[in-house]
């Protein structure tokens, strides 16, 4: 097994002094699509603050591509790669789609990359560049979420994170956004991706863990996990 | 009608002036819903720096413009820095008090180092002059000056904000300061930006006024309280609303001059004796209640 890209190992995750995660290790290696499920309050999104320096851990390391982050500021992380879309999208709504995408590339010092990137994005998804003069909170619940995984995209990350990315969205939207998932990975972007639309999530990643009170409980391929006892009582009903 | 015209013209300059006094207050509002209770004692430290430095160097006015700028930038960055940052990890209630004191603490000190009487300018290349524009309209050389030099200033502000990287950097941190760090925006230093554009630009005011208000340590308040006004009727927040709100406060300004003086022309009984202009702050405060209670979101609302 070669060197993971993001290695969390044994960490400890308190919020609001509550132990949200306790003792969790997972490794996503280069050009892997990981993906996490889990029950709402499992620590999922915490999983993710926890890498990006915003709820960070009080034990236990985070490293990435070998060396460790887990003390470094948020900004000091996305500056290495990382790029987390969180589950509020949180988009600059009053401003025009293509200057949220542009406020991505933010890190980026070389103009012409920014704009090989913006048409990357465009390519990805056509709608947003019909679109690129309307203010971000005038779009649609789909759209918002497209430009939030494309102003994560425009700074080139080494890891893309994505948090529940189709929460909200009506289901021929999640097929699309997964869809764009699915695209991303086949260009060989790196993803650690948090799902619950757990099967399909699980059917396009190359691996998951399930996540209960902050633990891992279970792992391995994703069709591997679908097909598990313990898995198909907990999430699937069966 | 001639009068009528100068008072327009008059609040319209005055106006102007306000719009660069009241621009930092919603910039660092915008940025950190901070409301800073320092603000008007950041413009009489740069009516001060203007003053004290004319007078010193017999340097006209308007060429000390740069340095007061440059001691309010530096002075916002530090209390940023030195004191705020501190704040913004308690309750808003810590941040209020904060200002508050920061407030206190600026005009004691004011007191302390250059005493509480009036001090003006006499000198320089503009005191004294005015412009005739026609209709029997005069304009005094110190207010057009300060008028169009803060219409510069005000639109280079809004220039560097909507324009540039770090403009728009400063604008995403206003918007939603955790969807910026999530995009390496170092959004602490965004802050001190906003502290240092804030306090620059009223310092610079500060020195344009001070080419025909007096100054002494006590001066800020009355300016604090314009631009509470200003703010609030452009919406905490909003740049072009300070700017509108600005002169249409100039304009409420002006009203009770015009007022005593029909009053005054045409004999109208007990109203003739009462001169208005006394009262016409009375009347910015009093806009600014019904601003409150008809529309709290300002003219453009807050922050959009």
């Amino acid at each position: 097994m070669a060197i993971a890209l993001l290695e969390i190992e044994d960490i400890w995750v308190r919020y609001a002094g509550m132990p949200v995660i306790q003792g969790l290790s997972l490794a996503v290696e280069g050009g892997e699509t990981v993906c996490v499920v889990g029950a709402n309050g499992a620590g999922k999104s915490t999983l993710l603050r926890a890498v990006m320096g915003k709820q960070p851990p009080y034990k236990g390391k985070v490293r990435f591509a070998g060396r460790e982050i887990q003390r470094l500021s948020t900004e000091e992380i996305v500056h290495l790669g990382i790029v987390y879309v969180p589950e509020e999208k949180m988009l600059f709504g009053p401003l025009s789609v293509e200057e949220n995408l542009r406020l991505g590339a933010y890190i980026l010092k070389d103009p012409q990359r920014i704009e090989q990137n913006l048409d990357f994005v465009y390519s990805l998804f056509p709608r947003l560049q019909e679109r690129r003069r309307q203010p971000a909170s005038t779009l649609s619940g789909g759209e918002q979420q497209m430009v939030a995984i494309g102003r994560g995209l425009m700074s080139n990350p080494r890891i893309l994170m994505l948090d529940e990315p189709s929460l909200g969205l009506a289901p021929i939207l999640v097929d699309e956004v997964l869809d764009t998932v699915r695209k991303l990975k086949e260009e060989g972007m790196t993803i650690l991706l948090v799902e619950q639309n757990v099967r399909e999530a699980l059917e396009l990643a190359d691996r998951g863990y399930v996540l209960q009170t902050g633990r891992i409980m279970a792992e391995g391929s994703g069709q591997e996990l679908l097909a598990s006892d313990m898995f198909r009582k907990a999430f699937l009903g069966m | 009608m001639d009068i009528l015209i100068s008072s327009i013209v008059a609040g319209l300059l005055i106006g102007m002036i306000l719009a660069l006094v009241s621009l930092g207050l919603t910039i660092i509002f915008g940025v950190m819903d901070i409301v800073n209770f320092a603000h008007g004692e950041f413009l009489m430290l740069g009516m001060y720096t203007t003053l004290f430095t004319a007078q010193a160097t017999g340097i006209d006015p308007l060429l000390t413009l740069p340095l007061a700028a440059l001691v309010g930038f530096a002075l916002g960055v530090a209390c940023y820095y030195g004191f705020i940052r501190f704040l913004l990890r308690g309750p808003m209630v810590a941040q209020l008090l904060g200002t508050f004191g920061l407030m206190l603490l600026l005009r004691n000190l004011a007191l302390l180092l250059f005493g509480s009487e009036d001090r003006a300018l006499h000198h320089g290349l503009l005191v004294g002059k005015s412009f005739e524009l026609g209709m029997g309209v005069i304009i005094p050389a110190t207010k057009l000056a300060a008028a169009g030099l803060s219409i510069v200033t005000f639109a280079a502000v809004w220039l560097l904000m909507n324009r540039t990287r770090i403009g728009k950097a400063l604008t995403a941190t206003s918007l939603n300061a955790q969807g910026a760090r999530y995009m390496g925006i170092p959004t602490s230093r965004m802050n001190a930006l906003a502290w240092g554009i804030g306090g620059g630009s009223v310092t610079l005011a500060g020195g344009l006024l001070v080419n025909f208000w007096s100054v002494n340590p006590f001066v800020g308040l009355l300016f604090t309280m314009i631009a509470f006004t200003i703010v609030a009727l452009g919406g905490f927040g909003s740049v072009p609303g300070a700017f509108f709100a600005a002169l249409v406060v100039g304009l409420i300004t002006e009203i009770p001059g015009f007022w005593d003086f029909v009053t005054y022309t045409f004999d109208i009984g007990w109203m003739s004796d009462v001169p208005m202009t006394s009262f016409k702050y009375t009347w910015v405060y009093l806009a600014y209640f019904v601003i409150m209670v008809v529309r709290p979101r300002g003219l453009f609302g807050w922050k959009h």
